[in-house]
């Protein structure tokens, strides 16, 4: 399954994938994290619990190319906010922000309007998130 | 179950040469192993009867472990429910148990169930989503409204808040004068699975299990008729965890949260029959029935030899069971009625004593009115239709389905001896074994659900042009459920008397730093005062610390 290396001009693209708030259901981020790397992409993942903040701090640290966020929990569009304010307030803003988990359609309209770059619910296949990130990812 | 085992043999090779079986396309069980296109008689042959089947009720429990089964009652049914304030949940279980639900299995949001109030920084978003908004005593007042602790039965998924929870219950009772020997329920209390799957912990392993060990001990001296344990396979099953993985580190927690007991100076025969647990099938039958048939074998042999029980009870595997909702599909919603009817026939036929059900809309959101009373439904129509409830253990007997689970045992029994070596569940989960090993399956999960190796019906096979996304109602956050309940909250505390919660408090942190004082009376003495639930746990934070996950993908 080893496509040919996603990249940007500076090398592998960088995704931060985080578990964001108190929701605690890990397994699609993992699963996608894997894909990730199969794909050929560097991939941090966080670990469960994160604040809006810490998720930005990783994203600047690690110098993330795309910051994804996994939500098992309901709280998506309140917490997705938060991380894109703090990315603004950061001086990130450009950052892409994509977003997975259980999301009902009616929730995904306001969370683009957010600025979300893309909404992966529950039953998306892998390869497209792959896909989706890679595209943002080259973009960076 | 000899029938001249060597006769059938040559009888069954020449049968497969005339009618060329070696051609027919393979098939594997889950646990990877080659199906044959029909089982006899001498695929059984070393099975003894009495030995390893014996009967319902009846060491070693192979076939259930009531003689009655379901002829004398089905399964109990509950729907996982709880969400908003108090009030909402209230209103909600009155619904359930009008429809014919037996008991609440409660549902607490996330914010409770980590311990936090309603009105701390990280739980802002996240109040009343998952479930019930619980922050004191009132909290849990309001919740049973009308609902009379002695004729209810609770199950409540709680883990590392348990003993808070419990003492909420408790002084509940006590306020309503119903006595404590009344009571009925279950308390999941579980934190070895939260730590590989879930992540709902707090405290770090150590005071986990003395916590774990403080709600065991006071149940067993003072509510005789709740299970202090709701020992979880289904946590790990629904991250990716196969079925030998699911029971195998199971166990492993159990065997450590019995050994505690025994630690403690509890006796096996005491406690061993107020242990329960939880699993969850999906709609492989046969695989599933032998799975929890296997399992109860193996845990009636491990009670016995291990632990030296000697009553028969305390050798039970009782087990709650539930579809699972892992295997729920967003596109063409309505299919998922019948993913979850096939699993719980296979629950039941694995003569489980408890199921929930996840609803339809599982991969969306919580229940609606709806899409619970057809969950329930489901479970009552195959209690109350099919007939399989009329004799034990109905598939007991078949070739197939004592091979496999023969098969099953020996694999699960294989991975309990690895996590043995590594020195048992505590270690194997700093290590990071189980959390790999389940991380590895869910991998394996998605890739063979790409390729098709796994069959989804309107998924990968038989998808609609057309197939999108439902047009369903589902269940509507209220927007406004966390303010009432921080204004609940917020009362609350303006009326209580800040001198009781601070000694009461301090108190029971005096406790927490001494191991051998059993929490539970401090903190029943903390909710009484009106100490909120995060208050508890931020002044058992600073006697345990909290707990960092390795993380492992």
């Amino acid at each position: 399954m080893r496509q040919q290396s996603a990249a940007t001009r500076h090398g592998p693209i960088r995704v931060l994938i985080a578990k964001v708030g108190l929701d605690g259901h890990d397994r699609g981020a993992k699963v996608v994290v894997r894909f990730l790397r199969d794909a050929g992409m560097e991939v941090i993942y966080t670990g469960l619990h994160q604040t809006p903040t810490q998720v930005v701090q990783s994203a600047i640290q690690e110098d993330v190319d795309v910051v994804g966020l996994s939500f098992l929990s309901g709280a998506h569009i309140g917490l997705t906010r938060k991380v894109i304010e703090e990315l603004k307030a950061q001086g990130v803003a450009e950052k892409p922000v994509v977003v997975g988990g259980t999301i009902v359609d009616d929730d995904i309209e306001p969370l683009k309007a957010l600025g979300v770059a893309g909404v992966f619910p529950v039953g998306t296949p892998p390869p497209e998130v792959v896909d989706a990130i890679k595209r943002l990812g080259e973009q960076a | 179950m000899d029938n001249h085992s060597e006769q059938i043999v040559q009888e069954e090779e020449r049968w497969g040469r005339e009618k060329k079986v070696a051609s027919l396309p393979p098939s594997r069980t889950e646990m990877g192993r080659d199906v044959k296109p029909v089982y006899t008689p001498a695929d059984v042959k070393n099975t003894d009867y009495l030995r390893d089947l014996g009967f319902p009720g009846q060491y070693p429990f192979t076939r259930g472990v009531y003689p009655g089964m379901y002829r004398v009652t089905p399964w109990q049914m509950r729907l996982y429910s709880g969400f908003g304030t108090a009030e909402d949940t209230n209103k909600r279980w009155k619904f359930l148990l009008a429809s014919g639900n037996n008991g609440v299995a409660v549902a607490l949001d996330m914010p409770t169930q980590l311990g936090l109030d309603a009105d701390h920084e990280m739980a802002e978003d996240e109040v009343g989503k998952l479930g019930a908004a619980v922050d004191t005593l009132a909290d849990m007042e309001v919740m049973y409204d009308g609902l009379s602790l002695d004729k209810i039965v609770s199950s409540f998924n709680v883990n590392a808040v348990c003993p808070v929870i419990l003492a909420m219950y408790v002084a509940l009772a006590e306020k309503q004068g119903t006595p404590l020997t009344a009571l009925s329920g279950t308390l999941a209390n579980d934190l070895f699975c939260e730590y590989v799957s879930r992540g709902a912990y707090i405290f770090p392993p150590e005071a986990s299990l003395r916590l774990q060990t403080d709600v065991l001990e006071y149940c067993t001296k003072n509510l005789p008729k709740f299970y202090p344990y709701n020992i979880r396979g289904i946590i790990m099953r629904e991250a990716g965890a196969s079925m030998v993985q699911e029971i195998a580190f199971t166990f492993a927690n159990a065997i450590a949260y019995v050994q505690a007991g025994v630690d403690r100076g509890l006796a096996v025969d005491d406690f061993g029959p107020r242990l329960s647990f939880f699993f969850a099938n999906g709609e492989e039958i046969f695989e599933e029935v032998a799975k929890y048939r296997a399992a109860r074998r193996i845990w009636a042999r491990l009670m016995k030899e291990r632990f030296g029980a000697t009553r028969p009870q305390a050798m039970l595997l009782r087990f709650t069971a539930t579809a699972r909702g892992s295997i729920y599909e967003p596109v063409e919603p309505e299919n998922n009625i019948i993913r979850g009817a096939y699993s719980v026939l296979a629950a039941a036929l694995g003569g489980a004593q408890g199921m929930l059900h996840p609803a339809l809309d599982e991969p969306f959101a919580i229940p609606t009115e709806r899409t619970a009373l057809l969950a329930l439904r489901t479970q009552q129509i195959c209690a109350y239709e099919t007939g399989i409830t009329r004799t034990a253990d109905p598939l007991g007997g078949s070739y197939y389905v004592e091979y496999l689970t023969n098969e099953i045992e020996a694999d699960i029994l294989r991975e309990m001896k690895k996590i043995e070596e590594m020195g048992g569940a505590a270690k194997a989960i700093e290590a990071g074994y189980m959390q790999k090993r389940i991380a590895d399956e869910a991998f394996k999960w998605e890739q063979e659900r790409l390729t098709g190796d796994r069959p989804v019906v309107g998924v990968n096979k038989f998808r609609q042009e057309q197939s999108g996304r439902s047009k369903m109602e589902f269940h509507k956050f209220d927007p406004t459920a966390r303010d009432r309940q921080v204004q609940r909250l917020r009362q609350a505390k303006r009326e209580r008397d800040p001198e009781a919660v601070r000694r009461t408090l301090a108190a029971l942190q005096d406790a927490a730093r001494r191991p051998d004082v059993n929490l539970i009376p401090p903190l029943i003495d903390a909710t009484n005062a009106c100490a909120t639930l995060g208050e508890m746990c931020d002044a058992l934070k600073a006697v345990f610390g909290i707990f960092r996950e390795p993380v492992v993908v």
